[in-house]
């Protein structure tokens, strides 16, 4: 079916969002703590180290860990609240079927599972196994990521597996992987405070990564530059010594720019260019074009800005590059990230103390959850499912033949395609909610619509999960134990604090019971997300993230291994080429001759305005979580649309007025933020909100061809003073995508 | 090791509001948030600071309570108001030139940071403090903030004719002695500092 059920704010008010905002047991509660669970957050890719308090099976507050060396007890405010999830009246505890004109109703598990095996049965034995596809998560354990991959290839033998990581790290995977050879940040935290000049290119640190802003300060107290790109003027740019308000979209005239500048002024390091790397000549090449005027058309700044860029990164003997979305999120996202990179190559200033560079992950193991097999192109030990040696090796591991696993599926975005075109007829998702985080909103309402079934794996109601026919209660990252590897590639420990409530179970549970029905329980026979871990480690062994000398004591011993650990003997590996090898089979890294080429959609006549979005400092992704904790929402309750004074007065609204924001896909209203520090020729909508607030209703679906990232970054939009929104979803509360 | 101290960096702030989040589960003070993270003027920047309780060494707050509801501990802790002194009357509120103490009004109290009391009186750090993902806020020793920051931290202030000092530090540039000020200036800031040093339409303009 995979209709809604019945009207929104009946859903809303049986299943939320709604709002948690006093602790269990009240404020005032008295009593000790039975224990204190040193974990890890479970929102971005930081992972900070936090303590748990938990009473009565119930996690009641936290406590700062400040012997955990990454963040030594730095959190940031969703870190702080993300306790407030658990004990959340919107929890699911029970199954639930879809109910024609009613919403949703409980069933048991064993007739949930019943309906759920056998439609997988007539959907694949009806339309080919491939006609069943799954969607899942990058804050999944490293466990459960390689769990689904297996239960994809293995128990549904269907092709078509992707993951929200398609939407936040793909690019800069892609980018590495092409210049170097490893997908990982090629460095540990620790470099970033003894590099001499930083250059931060599309990466909102202080409201996506927040941990990372007090390293960027330690360099700058130790004498370091650091150099910022971006359209707004986030909180670091505030105080960086040089911000670039590069268009969106124009990095690479930034990029390119400089590196004319540093080719010319004799910046860069000929020798290591010519003993460890090739195809530098080609792509200097393509640099002779991008002259300072030429390069500033293309940015969108005064050419001045990117000859200062280039004098502040060229001369210093060590350097360091943070990048994230902002250059990443667009359908030329490979190539503004190999450009960037190599403004780290050409100039040797990597594999060495403070020298190098990282991509900062999104998700929580927005790094993990791409290794261990659950692309659409990937299998364990982030080796290439097309890769008849690697595919050999895992049906070893998997005791199936090579055969049987099927060839390389849809990305998510074609996938949600497929869905629309009805060549996909069934969906089992788990960590995603794609009505609010893939691009075109209205399309994908309209593509999930089209599902004959539609099974649902998580711990609240998403948006998402109102399409389903069934959805099963599954578990908070606290609820369970397992790895995640975070930013710089280190492997870290998530603790149980707490067991599921009510009939919810931990998600690794509902996948091998599902697998068992489907009569491949012998390959799923765990005991625990360890014996999970086990076979992980085995099936990454000789792999590029090569995981085998990895477990859990040495984590706990050494607060985290970094990858490739390819024997138990092995330290792990915090920085990448310190032997000046890469991953190529000439162990050279490889530079490439990118070119600027222009967005799917630029401003015109009809819509003039560039259209960006982004994230808030309380609310993580699709807000699945953060909007039913009160007090992230009360920190930043609706979107609401920034603009520059100019083109406010050009458009005749003022601050708080309400807005409508419109492409040719759809619209949001939302209120108007005028602000000096963002292009006057672009507005910014955060992208954490559902239905009339939902910054993806506007955004296109259009993806890179390498990475299938789609361009969340630009489009083009109109703007125009409106009335207050008065249709029933802006009268629910600011957290259900109501107004304010 | 050395006494830790607190100290307050305003450039390195970015707003996130941690401390404010923090500082409201703080065990002496649950619920409540008693630190205040000020947006400077959202329109022309991102600029945000915060501000604890700096616990003067001689509090004016003490200084103008009637009932004397204010009291300091020996380790220099400035407390809240006493529950059962406190008659309300916002003296300190409006005696206090950091603006700290707050008039709690459903609870007819002034209510204020004390340092997380229950934290920093047995060698913890206050809350605000140790989750900081800035480093804005820091409880550390004198000898490691010098050590670490390229400012140095101060810890006089002139408010007109009213010397203060403070058991809190901030950091200033290293020029700086002390933080006077002489009168509050509502007129816009005169040159040497650009008219809209935040403006990103006046940066993408060309230089002539």
């Amino acid at each position: 079916m995979a209709k809604l059920p019945t009207d929104i704010p009946i859903i809303v008010s049986q299943f939320g969002p709604s709002l948690h905002c006093v602790p269990p047991g009240g404020w005032e509660q008295a009593g000790e703590d039975e224990k204190m669970v040193k974990t890890h957050c479970c929102f971005c890719g930081q992972q900070c180290g936090i303590q748990l308090r938990v009473r009565s099976n119930r996690v009641v507050g936290f406590e700062p860990w400040e012997d955990f060396p990454f963040n030594r007890g730095k959190l940031c405010p969703k870190g702080v609240k993300r306790y407030m999830q658990d004990e959340h009246p919107d929890r699911l505890k029970t199954p639930l079927q879809r109910l024609e004109g009613v919403g949703y109703g409980p069933l048991s598990w064993d007739t949930a599972l019943t309906r759920v095996v056998s439609e997988i049965q007539r959907i694949q034995n009806s339309y080919g196994r491939d006609s069943f596809s799954i969607l899942t998560g990058a804050s999944l354990t490293n466990e459960k990521a390689y769990l689904m991959g297996k239960f994809a290839r293995v128990a549904l033998q269907t092709a078509n597996i992707d993951y929200n990581g398609r939407l936040c790290m793909v690019s800069a995977a892609a980018a590495s992987k092409k210049v170097f050879g490893i997908d990982r940040s090629a460095n540990p935290w620790s470099d970033i405070p003894k590099a001499k000049v930083i250059l931060v290119a599309g990466a909102n640190v202080a409201e996506c990564a927040p941990i990372t802003t007090d390293y960027l300060w330690q360099a700058r107290d130790n004498g370091a530059k650091l150099i910022v790109l971006d359209p707004r003027m986030t909180p670091i740019a505030r105080n960086a010594d040089l911000f670039i308000p590069v268009r969106s979209g124009g990095d690479i005239g930034v990029f390119h720019g400089m590196m004319r500048i540093m080719i010319q002024r004799g910046w860069i390091d000929r020798e290591y260019i010519d003993n460890y790397t090739s195809g530098f000549e080609e792509y200097a090449r393509v640099v002779d074009r991008y002259t300072p005027e030429y390069a500033s058309q293309i940015a969108g700044v005064p050419a001045e800005l990117i000859v200062k860029a280039a004098e502040m990164w060229g001369p210093p003997p060590t350097s360091f590059l943070l990048h994230a979305r902002g250059i990443e999120h667009h359908s030329k996202g490979v190539d503004n990230c190999i450009a960037a990179i190599q403004l780290v190559l050409a100039t040797g200033r990597i594999g060495r103390e403070g020298c190098g560079y990282a991509m900062i992950t999104g998700q929580g193991n927005g790094q993990g959850a791409r290794e261990q097999g659950q692309k659409c192109d990937q299998l364990p030990g982030s080796r290439d499912i097309s890769d008849p040696a690697a595919r050999e090796y895992v049906a070893g591991v998997w005791g199936v033949p090579e055969k049987s696993i099927p060839a390389k599926g849809l990305s998510a975005v074609p996938l949600m395609e497929a869905i629309y075109e009805g060549k996909i007829k069934g969906l089992l998702s788990i960590c995603f909610n794609p009505t609010v985080s893939l691009p075109d909103a209205n399309y994908v309402r309209a593509a999930l619509e089209k599902l004959e079934f539609y099974v649902n794996i998580d711990f609240f109601l998403s948006e998402t999960a109102r399409y389903a026919d069934i959805v099963l209660p599954g578990s908070l990252m606290e609820e369970d134990e397992g790895t995640t590897t975070n930013v710089e590639g280190r492997v870290i420990h998530h603790r149980k604090a707490v067991t599921p409530p009510g009939d919810a179970r931990e998600d690794w549970k509902i996948i091998c019971e599902i697998a068992s029905r489907l009569g491949k329980g012998d390959k799923f026979n765990y005991a625990s997300p360890r014996d999970i871990f086990e076979e992980l480690r085995l099936a990454s062994k000789g792999g590029v993230s090569d995981y085998y000398g990895i477990t859990w004591e040495k984590i706990d011993a050494d607060n985290g291994v970094c990858w490739p650990c390819p024997d138990p003997g092995h330290p792990g590996t915090p920085r990448l080429y310190e032997d000046k090898k890469f991953n190529h089979p000439d162990g050279r890294a490889h530079f490439h001759p990118v070119d600027w080429r222009p967005s799917a959609e630029m401003p015109d006549d009809d819509y003039p305005i560039i259209f960006t979005t982004g994230r808030v400092v309380s609310h993580f992704l699709s807000g699945t979580q953060t909007r039913r904790i009160g007090a992230l929402i009360d920190q930043y309750p609706q979107p609401r649309c920034e603009m520059h004074p100019r083109l406010a007065q050009k458009l005749g609204i003022a601050d708080d007025d309400f807005v409508k924001v419109e492409s040719r896909r759809g619209s949001v209203v939302v209120r108007a933020l005028i602000v000096k520090t963002i292009r006057p020729d672009t507005v910014f909508v955060p992208y954490h909100w559902p239905l009339g607030r939902s910054a993806n209703n506007i955004t296109i679906r259009a993806i890179d061809p390498v990475s299938n990232i789609p361009e969340y970054k630009i489009c083009a939009v109109r703007v125009s003073k409106t009335e207050p929104p008065a249709d029933t979803i802006s009268q629910l509360g600011v957290e259900a995508g109501g107004v304010r | 090791m050395s006494e830790r101290m607190f100290f307050i960096d305003y450039s390195r702030c970015i707003g996130c509001e941690s401390c404010v989040q923090a500082c409201a589960e703080c065990d002496t003070h649950r619920g409540t948030s008693m630190i205040h993270l000020e947006v400077i003027q959202r329109r022309e920047s991102v600029q945000t600071a915060p501000q604890v309780c700096m616990h003067c060494e001689d509090p004016i707050c003490a200084r103008v309570c009637p009932a004397d509801a204010i009291k300091k501990t020996p380790d220099g802790v400035v407390q809240s108001s006493l529950k059962p002194r406190c008659i309300g009357c916002s003296n300190c509120v409006i005696a206090c030139p950091f603006g700290v103490p707050k008039y709690q009004a459903e609870i007819d109290q002034m209510m204020k940071c004390d340092m997380c009391y229950d934290r920093s009186s047995v060698g913890k750090k206050p809350m605000c403090a140790t989750v900081c993902p800035s480093g804005a806020l820091t409880f550390t020793t004198m000898e490691e903030i010098q050590r670490t920051r390229r400012g140095i931290p101060i810890n006089s202030w002139k408010f007109g004719a009213e010397q203060v000092r403070t058991k809190v530090y901030v950091m200033v540039p290293r020029t700086v002695e002390q933080v006077s000020v002489e009168r509050v200036q509502l007129a816009p800031t005169p040159a040497p500092l650009p008219a809209d040093p935040y403006d990103v339409a006046l940066m993408l303009e060309e230089k002539k």
